[in-house]
């Protein structure tokens, strides 16, 4: 059994940090938003966001606080650090060099 | 500081676990309920909402698992995993773990205790400051037997006394002579103590500090000092005042002299000399106090001293010896001893000091056991080697028996190096404990060789202390043992194709040949080296064997020996001894319990050794000499070939007459008629050039050993003995039990003066004393060459059966088709056979090349000995059918219908 790397990890990083640059969330909304935002093309498989998210705070680049939701439930929210924003910004810049060279191979040939 | 941070995060990690856990779990939890809410939102009944909501999420376990991952530790968790997962395995199969722990127990256990002698005997550092800066005065070659010497290469006092004052190498030179014993206490009191003589400064110069009172220094060690007093050892300070600080100007008996203790050694300096430990300190200059009767500091022929000195800074001991060499020539000739013949005296002004390292001391030991030493770490090397095969084969037999637990763990998605991991894991802890129990039993193995090495006279003290090369040399041959022994099986097993594996089923099909090769070629090695083994152990005992029955010319048994010291009587004049001794002797012979008896200067194979010069008809030459009583030849039983012994009429004014041995006789006399030919012999001290008429020719008898050859030898009358003296050794035979001998001659010496100082001893024991490095090594090499052979047995037992198991199937197809049971028996240890004889010639081929350096530890008989070859391979033949006949007798048993009805 493959590990889950339909979504490269990398990216996967990008995109949870990009999706908690607004507001703190817990990782079903995490999840939502990701699929909701790009359309339903990124099919993240839901469980395979929590290694990831844990890695993440590992790295001392999100950190996580329980709180209770708009429905009374204690839910685990993460947030991004002041170090997750700047590697926020890192990564979306260094993909967003990476799309635009892919983007220019792809269609000049 | 984001690493710090980063590191807090990973440290509470590792005590929130189970914390993490239940909330990776509520978190899972939630994340589940949200989807199903949403799913229900969207119209889909409960049941389908959940099932949804758990496809979308994935495989929950795996997540958890690689959830961990990010908190770390993961490794250290499943390191716990597998240890308590291995304790548990082998608590289940207390049998094997037993038999693993105890095997290893037993080849870790033997190699330390032979590491840990070889350690203290050779690579232990003196226990002084800064060893690597002493450096060894000697005689540069020996001083060739010139004089009388404790070793060839010691000084003389005079010598040292020059050295002293013209070397320029050293900050310091001290010197100490360590082989004397004198009597502490007195009366019934009275005891042996051992006696390290020293200049004054040698404690300052070793830098070794008191731990009570004070050391000698300079200041006691003058010209007729007198008696300073006495420094003690600390075991002798435990033994003799139970270490109680009132020991410290408190008086001791020495010789009968009060002497007030002084200080006490640190409990790590046990001398200079590695396995000669001392029990009093004295300087030189006291010598003359204790001993009046003798003049050893002014002799010139006396090599009694061993020197050492502190380098310089900046000095080598190359550079020492270039030095020493060069005043040489004037030590020499300012320290020339007289009454020696000018050949003799150019021979030791042409004497050169030179300086060797000596961080490590000096021993004798390490030149008898060296060689013998590391003989026996390679043979106890082989036997953790033949340990480690049968716990290969042993953990291979098991993992053939799990094959199929280990099958549904590869297929249920465990890693292989999961798998190699856990059965290394369980390598390990056998590993850890066979270590454990070795230390425990290499303690006692080594109490036992040192007490194997000791005898009643000399009792051998060595530091066997555990220090960090002895605990390296264990851990080291700890982790490799372990990885030999689990790598292999571990891989092999993990190897395995989970689907063949489960679809064999639980009796399994013959399986493929391959299979067993590797443990095919483990058992073919454990029995080519329990051959060499065996090879070796067979060559020791015979050689052994050779020495002790080894006729050296003279009967030993019933011989008893007496060493009589007649200093106490006090007489007047040297003079009156001789005659003294000579009705002492006449005394003993009259004892009802003595058959005959005779003095001797010289007792054969003791290792002494007594030469003269001397001029033969016109050539000059050399001979052993010693000075014997009239019945001497007889009590010794050895044969007069030609004319007469010595007898009464024989005396200090007759002419002077001498009885030599063949050796003499055909090298000096060729085929000459001996009887009434004469000799002279070359002065030395004490020793003035004497004419010497040959009156008779005895047989050849050994000399100083047993290995060398018999030199040639005269004797000369007791009666005519120039350097008489109040001591005698006298010989006597007797069949009555020595005990009770003893006790008639100890009554009679009190009769005469019950300060006479004797001691007794059986010849034979001594002999055999003398041999303790050849029955140590009999024995232990015996030992370990039936261990060898007991765990080639347990292995190929272990090997044949799990065979014979596997087959049952085919064999019992076999008797189906009618074979019959001997056939059956036939065709395994026909296998056995095979792997025998393939493992047998494999192992003479090693044991001719292996034991070609053991030569010159043998006697009688050459390393290639071929009945110890034979002996040694039809051993092992033996063994390993006993050890294939059970299982073969086993697999006759099968009962056909019972072993098809698997199939």
């Amino acid at each position: 059994m493959a590990k889950p790397n339909d979504l490269v990890q990398g990216t996967l990083d990008l995109l949870i940090l990009k999706t908690l640059s607004l507001e703190p969330k817990h990782g079903w909304a995490i999840a939502k938003r990701i699929q909701q935002i790009s359309g339903e093309v990124l099919q993240v498989q839901q469980g395979s966001l929590y290694p990831a998210l844990h890695r993440l705070e590992q790295k001392a680049w999100i950190k996580a606080r329980w709180k209770e939701t708009e429905t009374g439930r204690q839910a685990k929210f993460y947030s991004l650090t002041a170090a997750g924003r700047a590697q926020l910004e890192k990564e979306a810049e260094n993909w967003s060099r990476l799309s635009s060279a892919i983007n220019l191979v792809v269609e000049t040939t | 500081m984001l690493w710090a941070r980063r590191f807090w995060l990973k440290l509470q990690n590792l005590f929130r676990r189970n914390r993490n856990a239940q909330q990776l779990n509520d978190e899972f939890q939630f994340h589940l309920e949200q989807q199903i809410a949403e799913y229900l939102a969207a119209g889909m009944s409960p049941e389908e909402a959940r099932y949804a909501a758990l496809r979308s999420f994935g495989n929950s376990t795996l997540l958890k698992e690689e959830t961990r991952e990010a908190w770390g530790w993961v490794r250290a968790e499943q390191m716990a995993q597998d240890l308590r997962h291995a304790f548990r395995t082998l608590r289940r199969s207390a049998g094997f773990t037993a038999t693993g722990i105890l095997t290893l127990a037993l080849g870790i256990g033997a190699n330390t205790a032979i590491f840990q002698l070889l350690d203290g005997v050779r690579l232990r550092s003196l226990p002084v400051s800064a060893p690597q800066s002493l450096a060894l005065v000697e005689i540069k070659g020996g001083n060739h037997g010139f004089g009388i010497s404790d070793r060839d290469t010691n000084l003389t006092y005079p010598l040292f006394e020059q050295l002293r004052a013209h070397q320029e190498a050293f900050s310091g030179v001290f010197a100490w002579s360590g082989s004397d014993e004198v009597a502490v206490g007195q009366g019934s009191q009275q005891r042996r103590a051992r006696v390290l003589w020293l200049t004054g400064n040698t404690f300052a110069v070793l830098g070794v500090p008191p731990i009570r009172g004070r050391l000698f220094t300079d200041e006691d060690d003058r010209r007729d000092c007198g008696i300073q007093g006495v420094v003690i050892s600390y075991g002798f300070w435990q033994s003799e005042f139970g270490g109680r600080d009132s020991a410290i100007g408190s008086k001791l008996l020495i010789q009968g002299h009060p002497a007030e203790v002084l200080g006490v050694t640190p409990p790590d300096f046990f001398g200079l000399e590695v396995g000669n430990n001392f029990d009093l300190a004295e300087p030189f200059c006291s010598v003359t106090a204790f001993r009046p009767a003798t003049s050893v500091l002014a002799r010139r022929d006396l090599f009694w001293l061993t020197a050492m000195g502190r380098l310089k800074p900046g000095w080598s001991t190359d550079q020492a010896s270039v030095q020493l060499d060069a005043i040489s020539p004037g030590l020499f000739e300012a320290t020339e001893p007289d009454g020696y013949s000018t050949k003799s005296q150019s021979i030791y002004r042409a004497f050169r000091l030179a300086a060797y390292p000596a961080a490590n001391g000096l021993s004798d030991l390490r030149k008898t056991y060296d060689a013998s030493l590391l003989l026996l770490l390679g043979i106890t090397g082989l036997v953790l080697l033949i340990a480690c095969a049968n716990l290969a084969n042993l953990m291979l037999v098991r993992a053939g028996t799990r094959e199929r637990e280990i099958a549904v763990r590869l297929a249920c998605g465990a890693s292989r190096w999961r798998l190699v991991r856990q059965l290394l894991t369980e390598g390990l802890l056998l590993a850890a404990g066979g270590t454990f129990l070795g230390l425990y039993l290499a303690t006692i193995f080594g109490r036992n060789i040192l007490w194997l090495l000791s005898t009643e006279r000399n009792v051998l003290e060595l530091n066997l202390a555990l220090d960090w090369r002895v605990l390296l040399f264990t851990a080291s041959i700890a982790v490799t043992t372990c990885l030999v022994f689990s790598l292999v099986p571990a891989f092999r097993s993990s190897r395995a194709k989970p689907a063949d594996a489960l679809k064999s089923g639980s009796r399994g099909v013959t399986t493929g040949r391959e299979h067993f090769s590797f443990q095919r070629m483990l058992v073919v090695s454990q029995i080519a080296i329990s051959v060499v083994l065996l090879v070796g152990a067979l060559l020791f005992m015979r050689s052994f064997r050779n020495l002790t029955t080894f006729d050296p010319g003279f009967r030993e048994k019933d011989m008893l020996l007496a060493f009589i010291n007649l200093e106490p009587m006090h007489l007047a004049d040297v003079e009156q001894y001789p005659a003294v001794i000579r009705d002492l002797l006449t005394q003993v012979r009259s004892l009802p319990q003595v058959k005959s008896a005779a003095t001797s200067t010289h007792v054969p194979l003791d290792g002494s050794s007594w030469t003269l010069g001397l001029q033969i008809g016109g050539h000059e030459g050399w001979s052993k000499f010693t000075w014997v009583s009239p019945g001497y030849f007889e009590t010794m039983q050895i044969a007069l070939l030609t004319g007469r012994d010595f007898n009464d009429r024989d005396t200090q004014t007759s002419p002077h007459v001498a009885v030599v041995n063949e050796a003499f006789a055909r090298k000096y006399l060729g085929g000459v008629h001996p009887i009434g030919n004469t000799f002279r012999s070359v002065a030395e001290p004490g020793y003035p050039s004497t004419e010497y008429e040959i009156v008779g020719v005895v047989k050849n008898t050994k000399y100083a050993g047993l290995r060398e050859e018999t030199p040639p030898e005269s004797f000369g009358a007791a009666s005519q003995f120039p350097a008489y003296g109040p001591w005698v050794s006298i010989f006597l035979r007797s069949s009555s039990p020595p005990s009770a001998v003893f006790s008639v001659l100890r009554t009679k010496l009190n009769e005469l003066n019950p300060e006479i100082r004797s001691h007794f001893s059986v010849f034979r024991k001594d002999i055999e004393n003398r041999l303790v490095r050849e029955r140590m090594m009999a024995l232990l090499s015996g030992f370990f060459g039936a261990l060898a052979g007991l765990l080639t047995m347990i292995g190929l037992y272990g090997v044949i059966s799990y065979v014979v198991v596997n087959r049952r199937n085919e064999i019992g197809v076999r008797m189906a088709l009618g074979a019959s049971r001997v056939s059956i028996v036939g065709m395994v240890l026909w296998q056995t056979i095979l792997l025998v004889a393939l493992g047998t010639v494999l192992g003479i081929a090693l044991a001719l090349a292996a034991t070609r350096g053991a030569g010159s530890l043998l006697f009688g008989l050459q390393p290639h000995d071929p009945l110890s070859l034979i002996g040694a391979s039809v051993l092992v033949t033996a063994v390993a059918l006993l050890a294939a006949f059970l299982p073969a007798r086993r697999a006759s048993r099968v009962d056909p219908m019972v072993a098809l009805r698997y199939e």
